[in-house]
């Protein structure tokens, strides 16, 4: 089986996260690029199924040069190879645009299987696996906590507020996968020194035949027009407890309208 | 705090990057409740294990990590600034692979070093005796030849992971003297041999260390590693190495110490101002900061002698002294910084103070370091 996971480099969340000023993007350069939380889950979902399975691992990631970063510990982990899609007309892409590149490049390097973390933390839209599922004109499986392949077929569950759905399809399908399905394993170190010798392709966007005119910032249609930091947070309202601790409490959940 | 290191290579980076995103995530999150329960982490080593962090120092075709002694005890370091007593441990687990991996027949490397190297197997070490510590000749425990192989009676005291690692570096007597001592590698499911229960100790609480009691169990033959009677001549060489493993678990833990005392006296405010803007308490964390560095400049510069080939003795057992020294001093200095909130359990100098003490004692205690040392002195 062909898997392909989609890693995104994210800004690390435990360090302060900013947008640029010239043109109100992510500022990349600010934080230190680390890998998306969910997309571990992802590699890991994809290992388990090679090595249930057989077959291959290649890891796709777009984003700037940095970004090899990502590409390198997904490699450590056990993926096979890497194309990391990267070209300067693709900065500022919106989610629509970066479906439709990202699934150029699907094409481009074929797949039964993509699998991919269902939301980064830097954008949070959670959209990308639908949109990809769509332009690929192939199922998705979204939001899956177990994943199960069977020859061509494959089945998900998906957990919901009633207990969970069963989703089956036919590959090649896209599966999104959420934190509950399994355990990312820590690469080894052997498995870092292997990762330096693992093949990366770099394709710029006329290598995945995309339009340069559908992507970056100019062709994205959602804009950032404004952003600000977040205001302090105000002081917080002490109350001494003179017996009357659990009155005050809720006179002020009250006045806030929580009760 | 991140240490700032100086690494030989990107490899080497790259080793310490890992093992600082395992220790973040597998040891300082779970350290405070095992020590406070003197519980062990169940499944802990086989992550280390599985990161390829339990055989470093050992060659890469029998499933090492062919790092030089001067990275290996950096990662030590860098586990022990979160948990020590997973620190010791898997310093203890190197170096009771030393005696197959430096003795053994070709065969024994192969059957065991894999499984031991990649922590499929976890190691103790068992030279001490209820009377014999820093006089290790005076071991009394007797291997008898059998048929078989070779009886073992008698009783073994502080075993770090005793009762629970898969094997044991075991010395016992095989004849008189000196020269009558050998090294076994012993399986810790041996019929006949039983532990006693854990020590009630001052600190490294998550890790248990015990007695061991052989009742006559059989060691197969080829259980023997290096000769007969060649015993003590690899327990004490595996010792130099074990030494410098020490000294970086006791720099690490002293990191450790210092890091907290220095963030608190950033926030504490006395006299309308920081406490390390007071003098007094700027000059204690200067020092704590010299007895760090001191300590890790000493294992470093004796590990690259090891590296290099060159006899490196005398200088491991004053790394042990100094690292260990200065770990005993940091941390009752990092009590002092917290003051009374440093007596209570609340904070985590209160366990470092407790568990440096040990470090002081075994792997040969500081006087025996100094013996070691002036004796080098004096030929």
């Amino acid at each position: 089986m062909n898997i392909v996971v989609c890693v995104k480099q994210v800004p690390d969340t435990a360090t302060e996260r900013k947008l640029r000023s010239d043109d109100n993007t992510l500022d990349r350069d600010a934080a230190d690029g680390v890998v998306n939380e969910l997309d571990e889950y992802a590699v890991e979902e994809a290992l388990k199924l090679k090595e249930a399975h057989g077959g291959e691992v290649t890891v796709l990631t777009m984003g700037p040069g940095k970004a090899t970063e990502t590409i390198r510990k997904a490699l450590a982990m056990g993926a096979d190879k890497a194309v990391h899609l990267s070209d300067d007309a693709l900065h500022g892409s919106d989610a629509l645009s970066t479906s439709y590149a990202m699934a150029q490049a699907l094409n481009k390097v074929g797949f039964d299987l993509v699998v991919l973390g269902s939301e980064s933390t830097d954008a949070r839209t959670g959209v990308l696996a639908a949109m990809l599922a769509e332009r690929l004109g192939v199922a998705q499986l979204t939001l899956a906590n177990k994943v199960d392949v069977d020859g061509t077929s494959i089945t998900i569950q998906r957990i919901t507020d009633y207990g969970y759905d069963r989703v089956e399809a036919t590959l090649p399908a896209v599966v999104s996968v959420v934190e509950k399905i399994n355990e990312p394993r820590y690469p080894s170190f052997k498995g870092i020194m292997a990762a330096k010798k693992k093949p990366v392709e770099t394709l710029a966007i006329g290598d995945a035949s995309i339009d340069p005119s559908q992507v970056g910032l100019a062709a994205a249609w959602s804009e950032v027009v404004d952003f600000a930091a977040a205001p302090p947070r105000a002081a917080g309202t002490i109350v001494k407890d003179e017996g009357d601790g659990g009155a005050k409490a809720a006179e002020f959940l009250a006045s806030k309208k929580f009760i | 705090m991140t240490v700032d290191r100086l690494l030989p290579d990107q490899d080497a980076k790259d080793l310490i990057d890992l093992t600082r995103e395992i220790a973040d995530k597998e040891l300082a999150r779970r350290v405070d409740e095992h020590e406070r329960a003197e519980t062990y982490p169940d499944g802990l080593f086989a992550t280390l294990g599985g990161a390829g962090l339990l055989g470093l120092p050992y060659p890469e075709e029998l499933g090492g990590g062919g790092q030089p002694y001067e990275v290996y005890l950096q990662v030590i370091e860098e586990l022990a600034m979160r948990w020590a007593a997973v620190a010791v441990a898997t310093s203890v687990h190197t170096l009771a692979c030393f005696p197959v991996h430096a003795y053994g027949t070709p065969e024994q490397r192969e059957r065991w070093l894999p499984d031991m190297l990649a922590g499929r197997l976890i190691g103790g070490y068992s030279l001490s005796e209820p009377q014999a510590g820093s006089d290790a000749g005076a071991l009394t425990c007797k291997a008898e030849r059998v048929e078989t192989g070779y009886r073992i009676t008698g009783n073994k005291a502080w075993i770090t992971h005793g009762g629970i690692a898969d094997f044991y570096a075991l010395f016992a007597r095989t004849g008189e003297g000196s020269r009558g001592v050998s090294c076994f590698l012993a399986p810790g499911t041996a019929e006949g041999l039983s532990f006693g229960r854990p020590e009630e100790k001052m600190g490294l609480h998550a890790v248990p260390t015990t007695s061991a009691h052989w009742d006559g169990a059989v060691l197969a033959g080829d259980r023997l590693i290096g000769e007969e009677g060649q015993g003590l001549q690899i327990a004490f060489s595996a010792l130099d190495s074990g030494r410098l493993g020490i000294a970086a678990c006791a720099t690490g833990l002293a990191q450790a110490a210092l890091d907290e005392a220095v963030a608190y006296a950033k926030e504490r405010q006395t006299f309308g101002k920081r406490i390390i803007d007071h003098q007094g308490l700027g000059f204690l964390l200067a020092d704590m900061a010299a007895g760090v560095d001191s300590a890790r400049a000493t294992y470093l510069d004796a590990a690259r002698r090891r590296d290099a080939g060159l006899p490196y003795g005398r200088q491991a057992s004053v790394a042990k002294l100094v690292a260990t020294d200065a770990a005993m001093k940091v941390t009752t200095d990092a009590v002092q910084v917290f003051g009374g909130y440093g007596y209570t359990r609340e904070f985590r100098v209160e366990r470092y103070m407790r568990e440096a003490k040990i470090m002081q004692i075994f792997e040969g205690t500081n006087q025996i370091q100094r013996l070691v040392i002036s004796r080098h002195l004096a030929k």
